[in-house]
């Protein structure tokens, strides 16, 4: 039995999970692995239950993508039902989307990560932190809470709510936005893309110090999963799935979301409550493949706006196939970022946005349907059975960080084996394995579909559980 | 040191909401951090659960790591604050009451997976489910109870405000539900 070395909990995640680090009788890491440790069970909790309260239900699988979880139940209410929602309730969602992305993404950039690539991964780990950026950058990250803050303001506005708007439904959304509401919203706009512009410059400037990290911190071959437009370009709401391979090459096109347990699959282990998908021609664990942001990058011929298509086109020549950089991740969330403010203008200025129209409504016309969308941190599935009535019988989530996992876990050796001398331990070395799970900005309620959190300890034990060495954040 | 009032937050079961609901603050972030230690959160990087004048506990009690960990914040925190509605009452994290755990477990893991290498749930890497989810009232003492799912920024704000500036809060901050 090799040496065991934990890192419990993961902070600075959104979500609660430890890191074991195994070391062999050499002193030289072996190997690792990366538990969540929380579960609530949704997929079970759901049953019995009628399917329009699913999207106010299935929300709660998760505060910081509550929209998305929305979007996939109301997008599987509209296949129970049989009907396609009115243009103004599409565009609402699609809007709501991009203000899910533009949120989401601003919390794990700006208030997770940043503090790592500003302050230093070898910083007092006292500060940092978002409040220690407060002291340090203070523009950098009020920009960043303001970006956060729009996307908030978006959902708020249109749902009600902030966390958890009761807005989405079966065949639609609830009710027509207010003319108010949208000039509130446009007025953020200006400000966001400078916000966006300033940020990606400054990442972009400290990558050449970050280069062991980006070469270190999950770097490696893999498949990417993610949907496209008709034509090929970045899409969140609908469209079809492609797959490329890590020389950038397509392996499967134009796949329908509605058949995704036709092609991908998933399998349990017993030290994680993470489940692992795998694409199914390639078995398990042989078909591991990585979702979100970069993967959404590897996969698009195109952003289809301005800025962002500026952007998407130096990002693709990071690479000659596809950008298999982990850290890349950071990189192309801000692009999201950018395409989603961009995206977000046009929305704002399509007369029909406003339309009165936002609801169809039928009673269940099938038993069993599937509704996707691609969530900030990949594609989202949620796949209901029901009754003849439209009682919930079954449910099967499927969500990114479930994706990822394979992914994650072999990001999280890789940092272990380049970074960690177990002799020696510093709170730098380990930083750096969070770091590599930071890059995928895992969200463990999703997945798991809870969340939590621990302090911190890290202890190295022999085989009889004696501690050999030990080190606390201080 | 400083001497400025050591606020904490912590995550047991439940969905991250209220937590952002607390980074709905906003700007008030940068005040906030002008008025408190943050001694400990889910967003900053800390060692085992310091002491704290006042917790904000997210999340029902669903596994033994919950149960040992709010046992050592409510020995080491002067108020505790049931900080949303699955604190309060257990709500969502709670409706796996209704089933039994390994009904539950077998739907996550055993029929909707191809491949089981193996079920989750108290080994020696993960927690051990507790039969039953609980709300933080049920396992330790609670001060104050602040519902909602989550509960509105400007209710955090005046709740933490009135904490820090020695005000009995009013309103609803008090009241179970």
């Amino acid at each position: 039995m090799p040496e065991r070395i934990v890192i419990h909990p993961v902070t600075r995640i959104e979500g609660h999970a430890k890191i074991s680090i195994y070391v062999d009788a050499g002193g030289q890491v072996e190997s690792a692995q990366f538990h969540v440790t929380e579960f609530r069970g949704f997929e079970k909790i759901c049953e019995g239950r009628p399917f329009h309260e699913m999207p106010g239900l299935m929300s709660r699988v998760c505060g910081i993508c509550p929209v998305s979880h929305v979007i996939a139940s109301a997008k599987a209410g509209d296949g129970l039902l049989g009907v396609d929602p009115p243009p103004a309730a599409v565009l609402q969602r699609r809007l709501l989307n991009y203000a899910q992305v533009l949120q989401s993404h601003a919390l794990s950039f700006f208030h997770l990560s940043s503090p790592d690539l500003l302050l230093g991964l070898d910083s007092p780990p006292e500060k940092r932190n978002i409040f220690g950026l407060v002291e340090k950058e203070p523009d950098f990250i009020r920009r960043g809470i303001r970006l956060r803050q729009f996307g908030q303001r978006v959902i708020e506005l249109a749902g009600g709510k902030r966390v958890h708007p009761v807005w989405g439904a079966p065949g639609g959304v609830l009710e027509p936005l207010t003319k108010e509401a949208r000039d509130e919203m446009a007025g953020w706009v200006k400000e966001s893309i400078e916000s966006l512009q300033m940020a990606l410059g400054r990442l972009k400037s400290l990558l050449d110090s970050l280069q062991e990290e980006i070469q270190y911190l999950g770097n490696f071959p893999s498949l990417f999963l993610g949907t496209v437009s008709a034509d090929g370009g970045l899409e969140y709401y609908d469209g079809m799935i492609r797959i490329v391979d890590s020389e950038g090459n397509v392996v499967a096109d134009r796949l329908d979301p509605q058949r995704y347990n036709t092609f991908i699959e998933e399998a349990s282990e017993e030290w994680t409550f993470v489940k692992f998908a795998y694409y199914k021609p390639l078995g398990y664990p042989g078909g591991k493949y990585r979702v979100g942001p970069l993967a959404r990058l590897n996969v698009a011929q195109h952003a289809g706006t301005p800025l962002a298509d500026r952007e998407l086109r130096e990002f693709q020549q990071r690479s000659r196939g596809a950008v298999c950089e982990s850290f890349h991740y950071h990189v192309a969330r801000l692009i999201e970022m950018l395409h989603s403010v961009e995206r977000i203008d046009e929305l704002l200025n399509d007369p029909e946005l406003l339309g009165e129209d936002v609801r169809a409504r039928a009673l269940p016309n099938r038993k069993e349907a599937v509704g996707s969308c691609e969530a900030p941190r990949g594609i989202l599935f949620h796949h209901y059975t029901v009754d003849h009535d439209g009682t919930m019988r079954k449910a099967n989530l499927l969500i990114a960080t479930g994706q990822n996992n394979q992914a994650m876990n072999m990001a999280v050796e890789q940092a272990a084996q380049r970074f960690v001398r177990p002799g020696q331990l510093t709170e730098g070395m380990l930083n750096r394995v969070e770091a590599a799970i930071r890059c995928f900005d895992p969200c463990l309620s999703c997945s798991t579909h809870a969340i939590g959190q621990m302090p911190l300890v890290i202890e190295l034990r022999d085989r009889t559980g004696r501690i050999l060495d030990r080190i606390e954040r201080s | 040191m400083s001497t400025k009032p050591r606020l904490a937050t912590v995550w047991l079961g439940g969905c991250s909401g209220c937590h952002m609901s607390f980074l709905d603050l906003d700007e008030r972030l940068i005040e906030l951090a002008g008025k408190v230690d943050m001694v400990a959160s889910p967003i900053t990087d800390y060692k085992g659960f310091p002491h704290a004048d006042i917790t904000l506990v997210e999340g029902a009690v669903a596994n033994e790591e919950h149960l040992a960990h709010i046992r050592e914040v409510r020995k080491k925190t002067r108020t505790l604050v049931s900080f949303g509605d699955c604190a309060i009452t257990g709500n969502v994290t709670a409706m796996r009451n209704a089933f039994g755990v390994d009904d539950v477990l077998n739907r996550a893991y055993r029929e909707t997976s191809a491949v089981v290498v193996g079920i989750p749930s108290g080994n020696h890497v993960v927690p051990k489910l507790l039969p039953r989810v609980r709300p933080v009232h049920e396992v330790v003492h609670v001060d104050y109870y602040l519902p909602g799912c989550p509960p509105p920024a400007d209710a955090i704000w005046r709740l933490v405000g009135d904490l820090l500036d020695g005000r009995e809060p009013v309103g609803d901050v008090r009241r179970f539900g």
